[in-house]
């Protein structure tokens, strides 16, 4: 990418001459991909509900298509942002509500239940997908009860915070008042 | 020469880049000895500011030594020269130089056009930022060009280490200059939200500046402790009522100043649903900030009192409670830093061992393990609260 933006850069600013190594890890690239399959496979039942409702046999459901369109865009954006654990999370359950739509299709009377059990076997494999990723990215925040280091010896203050606080009084105090260290802190 | 290079959401990665130039006969290189690590780089890394581009160099907080200088210099600088630089490029000589507002130089912006369209009004170019603030280079790198050299330096002695000197570049002058815009008086309690280094360093200011009570709010106990240690009583919002322990530490009338380090990715918690939606629109970018600190503070200050904002806020915020701010008559004050306005009176306190800014440093590595501290310091890990990187 950096190739294309170089082109604006202003003459004379450093440009790359070799890359270093990338911290993204594969979970990383996984998210980001099932993030844009996901706008994708939205933006197709959101603009084209016709079309998935045909293919499955599931006519009539096509508002129903539509709101997973528009859940499967949202969940594909927070695949993409920061919070991609929250999307794969949102993406995991969403799976399970395409298989209970799917399954509810998958009636003896339907000419395209082989389409339907396709879908199935692509959800299914999905979901999986989804569900590693989940777990791969989990935030590495450290737990709540872990550990710390404290810091209750970093006051700032070479000389003390009292002498510090006498100066900052001595300043504040009418002429002829003069404040010493150790005087009552709080000023009425 | 080395530098971290930013690519794309939280992917900086430490690349080989060509050396910098000088462009301009009021330019000058320096190698940089020291740079650290800003709470603002990380809304870099989270891609939440717009207007980067992969290749960017990352880094407004450096120091090093002048080793090259344009003819236009003017003799302000000379190779050799130990210098801080302020991570707002100044041209010192504009009306809003000349009125000390630093950080809103109407020359420096060298991508004016863009932050004309999105702010109104062009603001001082920064380094290692966006190109709404003119995509200059930062200081995460071996050398740097500095800009309009001539102005834009702080010139340090020998004799006190980088660690004491190197948050002239921003965050003790941030610190300082949020304490300063509350006009505190000996009879004030300050509260303070956010216990990161530039709420260490308001801390600080504000004890200095003589507030009568310093009130501090974070979650992360390494960072209470250290707020603790600097003269602030603490409140963990994860424990307790921010608006309740602020009630009960001013006798029910609520802190007269008020100070925002936090910004605009403020904590989520299930408790402060505020906090959940403004997330939910933030991933899908129907809202660019999280504001729950602006609302907390509007809500619990003092009619009559002072918020004062340094955190860094990108775009547009949502919900926020104009009708308390305005029938409370509270006065809100922010900006960038106005560095060079602060860091003559902020060195001498140095030199004369008043306050050491180095008790924030936790972590001090080589440049090349900067993307990994990029990690640490989002994620809070090993009880990090400030790193220092030497090239």
């Amino acid at each position: 990418m950096f190739h294309f933006s170089n082109i604006v850069r202003t003459k004379g600013d450093p440009k790359i001459v070799e890359g270093g190594p990338s911290l993204k890890r594969p979970e990383d690239q996984l998210a980001r991909a099932l993030g844009w399959f996901s706008i994708g496979l939205g933006v197709v039942e959101f603009f084209a509900p016709r079309r998935v409702t045909e293919t499955l046999g599931m006519e009539g459901h096509e508002t129903m298509v539509r709101a997973f369109g528009v859940r499967e865009i949202l969940a594909g954006i927070m695949s993409l942002s920061v919070d991609k654990n929250a999307g794969l999370w949102a993406r995991v359950g969403g799976d399970g509500l395409d298989a209970a739509a799917l399954l509810s299709g998958l009636t003896a009377d339907n000419p395209k239940k082989g389409n339907i059990a396709l879908a199935l076997l692509m959800v299914g494999g999905i979901a999986m997908l989804d569900y590693r990723a989940a777990q791969d990215t989990k935030p590495r925040r450290p737990p709540r009860e872990a550990r710390r280091k404290l810091y209750p010896n970093r006051s700032g203050f070479p000389k003390g915070i009292e002498s510090v606080r006498t100066a900052a009084r001595q300043i504040a105090a009418p002429a002829g008042n003069e404040v010493k260290q150790g005087d009552e802190r709080r000023v009425p | 020469m080395k530098a971290l290079v930013w690519h794309g959401k939280e992917d900086i990665r430490c690349d080989t880049v060509t050396d910098p130039e000088i462009q301009d006969p009021r330019d000058a290189i320096i190698k940089v000895t020291s740079c650290a690590i800003c709470g603002s780089d990380l809304h870099l890394f989270h891609n939440f500011i717009p207007g980067m581009l992969p290749g960017d160099i990352m880094g407004h907080e450096t120091m090093g030594e002048v080793v090259e200088v344009g003819s236009g210099v003017d003799g302000k600088l000379k190779k050799g020269d130990r210098i801080v630089v302020p991570f707002t490029i100044i041209c010192g000589e504009c009306d809003q130089c000349k009125r000390g507002n630093f950080s809103v130089c109407e020359t420096t912006n060298r991508k004016r056009h863009l932050a004309d369209k999105v702010f109104g009004h062009t603001t001082a170019g920064l380094f290692g930022y966006t190109h709404l603030t003119g995509g200059y280079p930062g200081g995460q790198a071996e050398y740097l060009r500095v800009p309009y050299a001539d102005a834009t330096h702080i010139k340090v002695p020998p004799g006190i280490p980088d660690e004491q000197l190197l948050f002239l570049s921003d965050i003790f002058p941030t610190g300082w200059q949020a304490a300063v815009q509350c006009d505190i008086e000996p009879t004030d309690t300050v509260a303070i939200w956010g216990c990161g280094p530039v709420g260490q360093m308001a801390i600080r200011s504000a004890i200095l500046l003589g507030a009568n009570q310093v009130i501090a709010i974070d979650c992360l106990p390494e960072r209470l402790s250290m707020a603790e240690a600097g003269g602030a009583t603490t409140i963990n919002f994860e424990t307790e009522s921010v608006v309740e322990r602020l009630n009960d530490l001013t006798d029910g009338r609520g802190p007269e100043k008020c100070i925002d380090c936090v910004g605009m990715e403020s904590h989520v918690m299930a408790s402060l649903p505020d906090t959940l939606l403004d997330r939910a629109k933030q991933m899908v970018m129907a809202e660019s900030d999280r504001p729950h600190v602006l609302r907390e503070m509007i809500y619990v200050c003092r009619p009559g009192g002072i918020i004062s904002v340094p955190g860094v806020y990108s775009g547009l915020s949502d919900m926020l409670p104009m009708g308390a701010f305005m029938n409370k008559g509270l006065t809100m004050r922010t900006g960038q830093t106005h560095v060079n306005r602060w860091t003559d009176d902020l060195l001498r306190r140095i030199e004369e061992g008043e306050i050491d800014p180095s008790f924030v440093i936790t972590h001090t590595v080589p440049l090349e393990q900067g993307p990994e501290m990029y990690q640490v310091f989002r994620d809070k890990r090993d009880s990090c609260v400030k790193v220092v990187l030497r090239p």
